[in-house]
């Protein structure tokens, strides 16, 4: 515990290249994910996004095995499972169990790719609770690359796509192409979900992408306020998370969690003190236990 | 005031395969002019709104809205939804500004002054200010109505349609949101075209009724439709019309003319 406040080695450790490119993606990371979660709570898609972390981690697994880069591999899973859970209604009272059924044999498959894997042990581990420190400078420009480009589609999407977010059926009503944001929106969340997996993990991109919103959904109503409130919540959580963890040498899962959830029990206290706990923000969903 | 209709519908027919909802319908309506679209379950009283927003084409015949064809996203129309919870998180001022310009692509930040303006005066017509920065998941049935009337008013629309807006409301509120409709129309000379399962709450601003049953329809003034030889003749079964107090009551042997069974129940809420 003393290594947690060692600030000489701090100064050591943010000198060292491989921790300021992975500042650099937990920076890219909570920024994006704090621009989308508010999105992801008003379309009840958190148990997608979690179900698409985990598909991308099987996406990561199977290019791992056939000798491909894991970010790529990542990537394509979770474009492929962000589709096809994205475009499931949402209505559909099947929806949740569809996605449990999807992506718990997604999952299974991952496992056994991993098995049929002859490499080391730590490299199953990176995918599944992040490997922020194995971020190299490819990755790095890939991540940012990945970054900006879902956040210039959102800046031109946003107005159309927070309408048929919030209000389907009017929005429909006055020619939003509800049907074609929702394949743009999945597109851009299995990207932002890709980006998570290399650093946080596939369990705990939820920690990311749908705890600030959630939080951020506990204090405010308004959808500019809460992105704002996102974006701080989910920097604080990656930056700090990973700054924390830094000194003791511990996961930074655990600490980017952590934070996360805290962020959240406060911003539950306030919302409740001020009586205006929204009804709307999610209850927070889980998967099938994996084991670590 | 030009002589261009609000709406108008030639010989228009619409069918799912071999299912015809309605077909060779003529109707004209007039600027200023509330029509009420009456009928049981399933005989196309949303599929016409559909079909006005640009959402459905016609099987055959032609519509016009305004003079033109009908088009996705055209402005010159207001439309206003049942009362379903609204469970998002937003403010009553939020939904009002995505009436504005939801359906706009790109930032929208060189408008941002005069949409203030704008959604502070649609909020001020409906008498909604006081609660327009509270959530909308805590505000009653009623409070999120006269939000869907500013937000389908806050374009300036030529022509409003209105699907079941005082569904589920108390009579009350029925009264209230009925009243800014009308206050619209009069004051803008908009069309109004009402769907609804139920003349009654709105039957004192009725210029003109469209019933449908079973593909076929009469359009007309409220006392030359509902009466008992009219609908018995639309139904083709015997039934009765009961005015009570001011109030029109439809009496009917069979259970497809049931009025108080409100239609889109099975959809289930955003």
């Amino acid at each position: 515990m003393d290594k947690l406040f060692d600030w000489d080695l701090y100064g050591k450790l943010f000198a060292l290249p491989y921790v300021q490119a992975a500042l650099v993606a937990a920076g890219i990371l909570g920024l994006v994910a704090g621009v989308l979660g508010p999105l992801i709570v008003s379309r009840n898609m958190a148990f997608a996004v979690h179900g698409t972390s985990e598909l991308s981690f099987t996406g990561g697994a199977a290019a791992l095995l056939l000798g491909a880069d894991v970010g790529h591999g990542a990537l394509a899973g979770a474009i492929v499972a962000a589709l096809v859970l994205g475009l499931l209604s949402r209505r559909s009272s099947e929806h949740d169990s569809v996605i449990g059924a999807v992506l718990s044999f997604g999952l299974g498959v991952g496992v056994l790719l991993l098995w049929f894997y002859p490499g080391r042990a730590s490299n199953k581990f990176g995918l599944l609770v992040g490997q922020i420190v194995g971020v190299d400078f490819a990755s790095i420009a890939l991540l940012a690359i990945c970054g900006v480009a879902v956040l210039l589609v959102l800046l031109v999407i946003y107005r159309p796509l927070l309408f048929a977010s919030v209000d389907p059926e009017v929005a429909r009503a006055r020619g939003v192409p509800v049907g074609l944001l929702a394949v743009i929106f999945a597109v851009l969340v299995g990207v932002a979900t890709a980006l998570g997996v290399q650093t946080v993990g596939a369990l705990l991109v939820l920690a990311l992408m749908i705890t600030p919103a959630a939080s951020a959904a506990r204090v405010t109503a308004s959808p500019l306020r809460a992105t704002a409130l996102a974006v701080i919540f989910a920097e604080t959580a990656a930056l700090g998370g990973f700054i924390l963890s830094l000194a003791p040498g511990a996961p930074v899962s655990a600490f980017v969690t952590g934070i996360s959830f805290l962020i959240y029990l406060v911003c539950w206290t306030v919302g409740r003190m001020r009586g205006r706990v929204s009804i709307a923000a999610p209850a927070v969903v889980t998967g099938p236990v994996v084991a670590r | 005031m030009s002589g261009v209709p609000a709406v108008s519908l030639r010989d228009a027919t619409l069918g799912y395969g071999d299912r015809i909802l309605w077909s060779g319908l003529n109707l004209d309506v007039e600027r200023g002019e509330f029509v009420v679209v009456l009928g049981p379950n399933g005989s196309g009283k949303t599929s016409l709104l559909r079909v006005l927003l640009g959402l459905q084409p016609l099987t055959s015949g032609t519509v016009r809205i305004v003079g033109e064809p009908p088009g996705r996203g055209n402005r010159r129309i207001g439309y206003i939804p049942q009362q379903r919870a609204i469970d998002a998180p937003l403010r009553g001022r939020d939904l009002v500004g995505l009436g504005l310009d939801g359906h706009r692509w790109g930032t929208g930040l060189s408008r941002i002054r005069e949409r203030r303006q704008r959604v502070d005066q649609a909020l001020e017509d409906v008498g909604a200010v006081a609660f327009a920065k509270a959530p909308v998941a805590q505000l009653s049935g009623g409070e999120q109505q006269r939000l869907r009337v500013a937000q389908a008013l806050v374009s300036d629309p030529e022509v409003l349609l209105c699907d079941e807006p005082l569904l589920s409301l108390d009579l009350a509120n029925q009264r209230v949101v009925s009243s800014l409709i009308d206050r619209r129309r009069r004051s803008a000379d908009t069309a109004v075209l009402f769907v609804t399962h139920e003349i009654n709450p709105v039957l004192p601003l009725v210029d003109r009724v469209l019933y449908l049953v079973d593909g076929r329809f009469r359009a007309g003034r409220p006392d030359e439709v509902m009466n008992s030889e009219t609908l018995s003749e639309l139904y083709r079964a015997k039934i009765d019309v009961v005015r009570v107090r001011g109030q029109i009551h439809v009496v009917g042997a069979q259970s497809a003319v049931c009025e108080d069974q409100p239609h889109h129940l099975h959809e289930e809420p955003a």
